[in-house]
Formats: structure tokens, C-alpha cells, sequence
């Protein structure tokens, strides 16, 4: 059993060596089995795993694999901890992430060698340290994870980095993660001087110790990690720009796995949250605020990845409402179903892509429907899961999450449900301008289009029907008694969550049916309104503001780069070119003047030389007779 | 005899052969004057080695170290003043002058 769990992990890395050292020999059919198939192996360990933890009576592993910091008392081992919750994300990410693998050997397929196999190194990297951010027993070995998925972001959004856009667009990834970082870091020596360990069980044994003023800290900055990685306010404006990067990739990282990591990170220390209620409140607020202000900007982009990722933003948003109102269960739940899919809309945009030679704006499409049906078909069960229609999986977690949110507080709900219509409304405005209507592309383009091939359909269509069927894992209770298997599962983990305590069957049943009429309406009118007449023009007015993206970027440019350049620019003309440089170079110029000065001495005069070795003579009898003590 | 009488005519003449070595340009001058140096030394090493010494009651020879250093010093004295005048004497065949001012060229 340890072995395999170490395989799980350490195949990806084999993985990854294998592609980037031998890159430049490398044949792509060989560097595509070589990805794609340490994860196809990875997932089936994981499989096997998870049989041994689906059991009855399981109790967590520990795997100690070496000691990796000894000082003094403090030890920090680089082990896994295998319990319900870690290995439901390692199924996710190897599952997710194999079908993603396996696109990509189709998708990437115009790449030279070297690049080819470069592309699946940073993608077995990035699984690799997804892995060690989930199995890890302790903060440290989930930072290091942390920070090599970060890593990994960088290195794949800025793969055509000799688009200077896209090079910049992975900086500002980097740089925002860093500023989340920096909070999580500061949370980790927090805990080591309080509790002196970073191990998640002696961390979670000894909270209820510790303050509450202590507690709530380091929640809150271990959320300042939690945003900056999984792109809520005020760091989210980095996953948009993001879609530089490969569209699979986009796919995987910046929607299935690695913007998760927050969620992960943050449901791991339920315990710490359940004791900050400040914190907990934080958490919701930001969550239902991104979930509305990114689905508003959602509704007004024209760029299909675009759209997609400030979807992503969203759902992301949901999520942290999940677990600030203290329904981790539920949180973790859409954080699944969303990676189905997510996945699944990511892939049949990149199929689009594909179809039409690199155009992503979706004024341009239209149509699509009749060119390539598997997408079609595929996208729309992606399109309704996302939108909440029953019994697509995103219905059962979305509204899992909202009544818990009606539990805790009415407005959360409300503003749950806005954000599902919001999510509903844009999510079929991108349907129905891609699929349905006319073709408005060039004529060379109408002629290019075709339907993928099957190393692009079908994972396509495996992700469909984890799309569709995946929310029946977690059935609510309402419906049917015991049926929540997911919440069974995770329960020795995260606490059974029950909303049935204190809300009643029927007030359940009216928050759903509310949801879902609403969410429905707003996809029968966003399919009625664009698919006949899709909006073209400029948005003017309030949607101008949206398009525009409430001028986020703007106002942090204004606020927070332009002073920090100016300031820099101060430090670089000031400090730098004037003091820092002026005592450097007056040293130099100092010692040559005074030089210079000293030289005249060298008379030639000898009469002077004696001179002053007499006086010389005398200084040395003065200081030897009188000055010493 | 006192010893400070020999001390105080050693360090007048030390002080003589500073001061000519300081203010004369002549270079013989300047040659005698380092003798005259060296002699006031030779002088207090004398008075010391003779009067002096912490054993001079009991032995003789006591201190005959210092009369052998003083040996030593006219021996190097001599050398050197032959080594110097020749040199004196070949600057005068060069230049017809032994006025140290005017050698100023040793430092270039």
C-alpha cells in the first residue's frame, strides 16, 4: 500500500524527467505515451487506493517517507496523508488530468518535437506537485505543492513565450500567486511558533488551545493564500489572463485541479475555520462577491476562453461560499463536479479553436452545430451542468451549497442564486452565439471546419458523462434518505454536514425548485434572444462596464502598479543612481584625490624626506613615552 | 663622573647632526653630520657599557657587548663612508655639484 502511494506521485515525476531530459530526441508519439501514460497508471493506482479506502473501518495512512527539516524540536517529515478527502482529488486530478493528457497529444499536434515533449514535462511537473499539494501530511509538503503547481501555471501560460503578451500574461500569474504566498507563509510560521508542529492532525488536536484572536489570523492569512490560488477578490484578475496559456491547460489547471487548491487547502483546515467565525464570514463575503462580480463580467466577453474563465472565477466564488458557510462536504462536492464540467467546456472550446484555425472570438462563429456534432452535444450537457438544470451535476452541488447558504444567512442565497442565473444566462449566450445561427466567419475558415479527431472527442465525451451523471455521488438527502455517498464518504474528514437539522423538507424543496426555475428561465431566454440575433455591436453603457471588466485592471494599474513603479523609479533614479552610486563612486574618487594630494610629497627633495622621518621618529618617542598607558 | 653628562653631550650631538642633516644641502656636510649621528650613538653605547651595567662592580668585563657593538657600527660606518663618497665623488664628475637639491631625479 505505501508503495503504491508513493508511485502515485513519483510516476508523474518519472514522467517528467524522462520528457524534459530527453526532449530534444524525443519522438512526439513517445513523449505523448510518456505523459499521458505515467497519469493513465498514476490514476489506476489511485483506483486501487481508493478501494482501500472506500472500505468500512478505514483509518487514515501516514506514509513517512524521510525526515525533511530537523531543528531542534521543530520536525517536519515529508510524508502523505491518504484519507477519504486527499484521495478524492487525487482522483480527480489523475482522472481529469489523464483526459486532458490524452486531448493534448491531439490538440498540441502542430508543435515541433522539442516543444512537444517540453508541453508534457510541464504538464507531468505540474500533476506531480498537484499531487504532493494534496497528499501532503503537513503544511510544508502542501506549500511545496503549492508553489510548483504556481510554477508550473507560469511555465504553461507563458508556452509561446515569444508572444510578449503571453509572457506577460504569466508574469502577472506568477506575481499575484506570490502576493497570495506571501499570506500563506506568514500563516505557516504562525502555526509553527504557536503549535511547534505543522503536521495537519497535532495542528487540528491543539487549535482548540490557541486563541481565538490567533486562530482567526492565521485563517484569514492562510485565505490570502487561498485567493491569490484560486483567483477570488482581490487577486482573481490573474485567471482571465491566464488564457494564454494552451487551452488543455487551461482546462486542467486553470479550471479543474489547480485553481482547487484553495478550496483544498482551506477544507483541510475546517477545523481552524470552525473555530474562527470571523474568518468563516470573510471567506463567505468574498466568495458571493467574486461568484457576482465575475459572472457579470462573464456575460459581456466575446473571447470563448474568456468567458470561460471568469465562469471559472465564479464557480470558484461558490465554492468559498461552500466553506465560509461551513459546508466543506458540499464545497468539495462542486469543486468535482465543477472539474467535470469545467474540464468538459475548457476541451469543446479548445475543439472550437481547433476547428477554426486559432479564432476565439465567438462573434466570428456561429453555427457550429452542423460541423462538429460530438462538440455540439458535448458542450451543451456541459453548458446545462454548469447552468444547474436537473439532474446535471452541477445542480445537485450548486444547490447543496445555496440551502446551506439559506441556512447560515438568506442574503447568501440570494446572492447564490443571482450569480446561478447570471451563470446560466452567460453560459447560454456563449452556446447559442458558437453553435446555433449562421456561420460568420471568412469563407476560408467555413471551409477549414471539421470535427476533431477521436483523441479529442473522446475524452470529450468521457468528461460528458462525468458531467452528467457525476452529481448523483452526491445526492441530497431530500430527495432520497442515505443516498448522499459523497457526503459519507468525506464525512470522517470534514464532519457530516446536515442542512436538515434546521431548515424543513419542504423549505429545501422550495429553494431548489426556486433556483432551478430561475436558472431555467434564464437559459430558455439566453437561447431564444442569441441564437436568432447574437450581440455584435460595442456594448455601450453599464455593459461597456462590464465588457470592460469594471475596470479592475485599470484601477489596480492606477492604484497599485503605477505607485510602485513611481516609487520604484524613485528607489532606481534617487536611491540607486544618486546615494547608493554617489558613496561607491566618492569612495573612488576620494582615495584617488587625496591621492593625487599625497603624491606631492614625493618630492625628490631629499632634505624633505629626512624631515619627515624625523618627525616620524619623534611622533613614535611621543606616542611611546606619553600617550601609552 | 655622572652618566648624564655623557648623555647630554650624545644627545646634543645627535641633535647637531639632525639639525645639519635637515638644513645643510651640501652632500659631504650632510655626510659628516650622519657620522657625527652615528658617533653620539657610539658614545652612549660606551657610557652605558661602562658605567651602567647592572654587574659592573663584581666583573671587569661587564657589558663588553655594547664596546663590541660599537666596533661593529664604526666598521659599517667606514664601509659606508667609502661607499658614499664614491658615490658623492661620481655625482660631482656628472653633474659638478654635491648640492642635494639639485638631485632631484630619483623620483621619477
Amino acid at each position: 500500500m505505501n508503495t503504491l502511494i508513493c508511485l502515485v506521485s513519483l510516476l508523474p515525476l518519472i514522467g517528467f524527467l524522462l520528457n524534459g531530459l530527453f526532449r530534444k530526441s524525443m519522438p512526439k508519439a513517445l513523449a505523448g505515451i510518456i505523459g499521458s501514460g505515467t497519469i493513465l497508471v498514476s490514476f489506476i493506482i489511485t483506483l486501487v487506493i481508493f478501494v482501500q479506502v472506500k472500505k468500512e473501518g478505514f483509518e487514515p495512512i501516514t506514509v513517512n517517507l524521510f525526515p525533511f527539516i530537523t531543528s531542534d524540536t521543530l520536525k517536519i517529515g515529508f510524508s502523505f496523508l491518504i484519507d477519504p478527502l486527499s484521495t478524492l482529488f487525487m482522483l480527480i486530478i489523475t482522472g481529469v488530468g489523464f483526459l486532458i493528457h490524452w486531448y493534448s497529444t491531439s490538440y498540441m499536434h502542430e508543435e515541433s518535437a522539442p516543444d512537444y515533449a517540453k508541453y508534457f514535462c510541464y504538464l507531468n511537473l505540474f500533476v506531480f506537485f498537484m499531487l504532493l499539494l494534496v497528499m501532503g501530511a503537513n503544511y510544508v509538503i502542501l506549500f511545496i505543492g503549492w508553489e510548483g503547481v504556481g510554477l508550473c501555471s507560469y511555465l504553461l501560460i507563458g508556452y509561446w513565450f515569444k508572444n510578449l503578451d503571453y509572457g506577460t500574461a504569466a508574469k502577472k500569474a506568477f506575481v499575484m500567486n506570490r502576493i497570495g504566498d506571501l499570506g500563506f507563509l506568514i500563516a505557516l510560521f504562525a502555526l509553527i511558533s504557536q503549535f511547534g508542529s505543522v503536521n495537519f492532525d497535532e495542528v487540528f488536536s491543539k487549535a482548540p488551545t490557541a486563541s481565538t484572536q490567533f486562530i482567526t489570523c492565521v485563517t484569514l492569512l492562510l485565505f490570502i493564500g487561498a485567493t491569490g490560488k484560486s483567483a477570488q477578490i482581490p487577486l482573481y484578475t490573474w485567471l482571465p489572463d491566464a488564457m494564454a496559456g494552451p487551452t488543455p491547460v487551461s482546462a486542467l489547471i486553470h479550471a479543474a485541479t489547480m485553481v482547487t487548491a484553495g478550496i483544498y487547502m482551506v477544507a483541510r483546515s475546517h477545523v481552524l475555520y470552525n473555530l474562527a467565525p470571523f474568518s468563516q464570514t470573510v471567506v463567505a463575503v468574498i466568495g458571493s462577491a467574486t461568484i457576482i462580480l465575475a459572472a457579470t463580467i462573464a456575460v459581456k466577453q466575446n473571447d470563448i476562453k474568456k468567458v470561460l474563465a471568469y465562469s471559472t472565477v465564479s464557480q470558484l466564488g461558490y465554492m468559498f461560499l461552500g466553506l465560509g458557510v461551513g459546508a466543506y462536504t458540499e464545497a468539495v462536492f462542486h469543486v468535482m463536479t465543477h472539474a467535470f464540467f469545467k474540464a468538459l467546456l475548457f476541451l469543446g472550446a479548445g475543439s472550437v479553436i481547433h476547428a477554426m484555425s486559432g479564432e476565439q472570438d465567438i462573434r466570428s462563429m456561429g453555427g457550429l452545430k452542423k460541423y462538429l456534432p460530438i462538440t455540439h452535444i458535448t458542450f451543451l450537457l456541459g453548458c446545462l451542468a454548469i447552468a444547474g438544470i436537473p439532474p446535471f451535476s452541477g445542480f445537485f452541488s450548486k444547490d447543496e451549497i445555496l440551502t446551506a447558504a439559506y441556512e447560515r444567512n438568506p442574503v447568501y442565497y440570494i446572492v447564490g442564486v443571482a450569480g446561478a442565473m447570471l451563470t446560466a444566462f452567460y453560459m447560454f449566450r456563449l452556446y447559442a452565439t458558437t453553435f446555433l445561427g449562421g456561420f460568420r466567419g471568412t469563407e476560408k475558415q467555413q471551409h477549414h471546419l471539421h470535427e476533431s479527431p477521436g483523441a479529442m472527442t473522446i475524452p470529450l465525451i468521457a468528461l460528458a458523462i462525468l458531467a452528467t451523471v457525476g452529481g448523483f455521488l452526491g445526492i441530497p438527502e431530500v430527495f432520497a434518505k442515505n443516498s448522499n455517498w459523497l457526503g459519507h464518504f468525506l464525512g470522517p474528514v470534514l464532519g457530516e454536514h446536515a442542512p436538515e437539522a434546521s431548515i424543513s423538507v419542504s423549505t429545501e424543496w422550495m429553494l431548489m425548485g426556486v433556483s432551478t426555475v430561475l436558472a431555467a428561465s434564464m437559459v430558455i431566454y439566453a437561447w431564444g434572444r442569441f441564437s436568432k440575433k447574437p450581440e455584435l455591436d460595442t456594448p455601450r453603457g453599464i455593459g461597456k462596464w462590464m465588457a470592460d471588466k469594471w475596470y479592475v485592471d485599470e484601477i489596480y494599474q492606477a492604484l497599485i502598479v503605477r505607485p510602485l513603479k513611481a516609487f520604484s523609479g524613485f528607489l532606481d533614479n534617487v536611491m540607486e543612481k544618486g546615494v547608493i552610486d554617489g558613496v561607491v563612486n566618492g569612495t573612488g574618487r576620494l582615495v584617488q584625490y587625496s591621492s593625487r594630494q599625497l603624491r606631492y610629497l614625493q618630492s625628490g627633495q631629499v632634505g624633505g624626506y629626512v624631515l619627515l622621518m624625523v618627525i616620524g621618529i619623534i611622533a613614535l618617542f611621543v606616542v611611546q613615552l606619553f600617550l601609552r598607558k | 663622573m655622572p652618566i648624564n653628562y655623557y648623555i647630554f653631550l650624545a644627545i646634543a650631538l645627535f641633535c647637531i647632526g639632525v639639525a645639519g642633516v635637515l638644513t645643510r644641502r651640501n652632500a659631504i656636510i650632510i655626510f659628516m653630520c650622519v657620522e657625527l649621528m652615528l658617533n653620539a650613538v657610539n658614545l652612549l653605547l660606551i657610557a652605558f657599557s661602562k658605567m651602567h651595567h647592572a654587574e659592573v662592580a663584581t666583573d671587569p668585563n661587564a657589558g663588553i657587548n655594547g664596546q663590541i657593538f660599537v666596533f661593529f657600527i664604526m666598521v659599517v660606518a667606514a664601509a659606508e663612508v667609502s661607499v658614499g663618497l664614491a658615490i658623492i665623488a661620481m655625482l660631482y664628475r656628472n653633474t659638478h655639484s654635491v648640492d642635494v637639491n639639485f638631485l632631484n631625479r630619483l623620483k621619477h
